[in-house]
């Protein structure tokens, strides 16, 4: 029996590759040595030369900056941006995309988390705002900030994605572009809050409620029904975002938070809760967020997020430096619960290994998954695929289009040919270490 | 004896604490408020009608607020402007093309059309249309898409009887979570 000392002198090179075109056991880079510290930290990874002598840098020969009230990031870190769709405030939506290849990790920090506003972010003053729960309750009432502030909370992991994330896979050609354009619209997030079900036990709820309707408290007065169901289950009111308090775009002072539901449902400045005996069939539940099929027969009330997953490094715009040991690392994700299993494809889906997952493995929220390869140099196609714990898989391009149909044109990356796009992400990567969006 | 009841008492009492904060104990700060004070808000309206409020309004009276108050972004008699025609019935399965959601081959209620006139609309200055108004104009949208007639008057009886030609074009994706 091998002990833990044995296994950690072993070298990459001798393990057997995991699957073909070079990918390796994801135990990998867990079991090697000093030799894999500079793989884990970057994504260049060809042969250096010998470094240059060390000396002092200027910043280490005087005493740095003050230390600010609120904590800014790197000034070399500031075009790591948020892409808008709607830059100058047109009267129509605007989109804030997340940058997932720029990022790392499990949560989006709140200045990069996706948010869309169909008109603009109301300047809610705290104090005056208030949430109101009525409808077939025993007792309308009324909750402040403050009073909130005073009941039991909870702090979850979640993400929240918009029903038309990824909506490019449905153009019929791959549209050349980032992880950021393609997949920008979810992101991760620590909500804490109140349990909706502590405020319904307060109101009391008359057993003819089904639905509620959540409505927000910004211009249009966003309106959405989500079942009782889900109210009694695992809804929350968020009041926290990564543990201060929810940023303007995503709904400052309180959204819902339904997770692993439509993110459109997860109404932000919400201001009123009616409890009713039927969906209210808002704008947007009818029109909007429902999926035409090409009989013309619509989906509706398509709650979930479904089991998910794609690759962030490498992909395009993140190229790949020369030959050698790099590590492929994705997000994955599942509304319907934790993710069990990513597997890998160096080789566009002919064989798989399977990576590893990130502890700790949350329901309903992202999940790191990282195994690593040995780029040879040659023509490569990398694909992730998901499964999550109740067993449901992520599906290929192709069933996804088989079901639902895809556009008869490319349209603008920006566009919304289709909604709940979940399935697989295929990037090329060809000789000079470019990362292409294909379809495979 | 004594003390044996006493134990009694406070194994008594210990489970009553304990099954009432399982229950959800909360601390009861929300404040009751009357039906009639959350009116200014209760704007939901129902494909039933439910929430419909009294008033009433034609396709010729909304033509004259629709010139005023939304002909800038939807264009003449609905055509599209900068933004979205409220009038055209393409097909649902042309495979020329995409599909366009329209309110007359998709928008499943009548309803759904005063509610968010009512809630959204105009865009710079939502809510501030009488419900007059708001039915009026769902009188004249619905009426442009030859969906009522030309002197069909919308109110809380009339709408919700509205039948949407793709009211029956929907799946529950989810009926079990429902």
């Amino acid at each position: 029996m091998k002990t833990t000392s044995d296994r950690l002198k072993r070298d990459w090179k001798d393990l057997e590759g995991a699957a073909r075109n070079g990918l390796l056991d994801r135990r990998a880079f867990l079991r090697g040595g000093a030799a894999f510290a500079a793989a884990i930290t970057g994504y260049s990874l060809a042969k250096p030369a010998a470094a240059e002598p060390l000396a002092d840098d200027p910043w280490s020969q005087v005493p740095g900056a003050n230390s600010p009230p609120y904590e800014k990031r790197s000034r070399h870190e500031e075009k790591i941006l948020r892409t808008l769709s709607n830059p100058n405030g047109e009267p129509r939506t605007q989109h804030a995309r997340s940058p997932h290849h720029l990022l790392n990790g499990t949560f989006t920090p709140n200045g990069l988390h996706f948010t869309i506003n169909h008109a603009g972010t109301p300047d809610i003053d705290p104090a005056k705002h208030h949430l109101v729960i009525h409808g077939l309750v025993k007792q309308p009432l009324v909750f402040t900030l403050d009073t909130l502030a005073r009941y039991p909370m909870v702090s979850r992991m979640a993400f929240v994605e918009c029903g038309g994330n990824s909506a490019p896979f449905f153009s019929k050609e791959p549209i050349q572009a980032s992880v950021q354009a393609l997949h920008g619209l979810v992101s991760c997030a620590e909500w804490t809050g109140v349990r909706l079900s502590t405020l319904l036990d307060e109101t009391g709820v008359d057993p003819k409620a089904k639905w509620f309707i959540a409505e927000g408290a910004d211009a249009p007065a966003l309106s959405r029904s989500v079942p009782v169901k889900k109210a009694l289950d695992d809804s929350m009111i968020a009041l926290y975002q990564n543990g201060e308090r929810i940023m303007p775009g995503n709904g400052y002072p309180m959204r819902l938070l339904l997770p692993g539901y439509e993110g459109n449902m997860n109404v932000k400045f919400l201001r009123r809760i009616k409890l009713v005996d039927q969906p209210g069939m808002s704008y947007y539940e009818t029109r909007t967020y429902t999926q035409l099929l090409p009989d013309g027969k619509s989906l509706q009330f398509n709650f979930l997020q479904e089991v998910k997953s794609f690759i962030t490094h490498p992909s395009p715009g993140l190229a790949l430096k020369g030959p050698g040991l790099y590590e492929i690392s994705g997000i994955a994700y599942s509304g319907n619960g934790r993710i069990a299993k990513v597997m890998v494809s160096a080789d566009g889906g002919q064989s798989w290994a399977q990576a590893a997952l990130q502890e700790p493995v949350l329901s309903k929220a992202f999940t790191r998954f990282r195994l690593p390869w040995k780029w040879n140099g040659g023509p490569a196609v990398l694909q992730s695929r998901a499964w999550d714990e109740s067993g449901d898989v992520q599906p290929t391009r192709a069933q996804i289009i088989a079901v639902r149909g895809e556009s008869k044109r490319v349209p603008p990356v920006t566009a919304f040919p289709g909604q709940h796009y979940n399935g697989i992400t295929t990037w090329a990567v060809d000789e000079n270490g470019e990362v292409k969006h294909v379809y495979a | 004896m004594f003390t044996r009841e006493f134990l009694t008492c406070a194994v008594v009492f210990v489970f009553v604490a304990v099954s009432s904060a399982a229950l959800g104990q909360t601390p009861s700060l929300g404040k009751p408020i009357n039906p009639t004070d959350i009116a200014a808000w209760d704007i939901s309206v129902l494909p039933d009608g439910t929430g419909l409020p009294p008033g009433s309004g034609t396709p010729a009276q909304g033509a004259s607020v629709y010139v005023q108050k939304c002909l800038m972004c939807h264009g003449v008699d609905g055509k599209g402007g900068p933004n979205n025609a409220l009038i055209g019935n393409p097909p649902l399965t042309d495979r020329e093309r995409d599909p366009v959601k329209t309110i007359a081959n998709y928008w499943p209620y009548a309803t759904t059309i005063f509610d968010f006139i009512r809630r959204t609309m105009p865009w710079q200055q939502p809510r501030s249309l009488t419900n007059e108004e708001v039915y009026s104009l769902t009188a004249y949208i619905l009426s442009l898409n030859k969906l009522i007639g030309e002197n069909d008057t919308m109110n809380a009886e009339t709408l919700p009887k509205v039948r949407m030609p793709n009211r029956d074009g929907f799946i529950v994706r989810y009926p079990d979570k429902i």
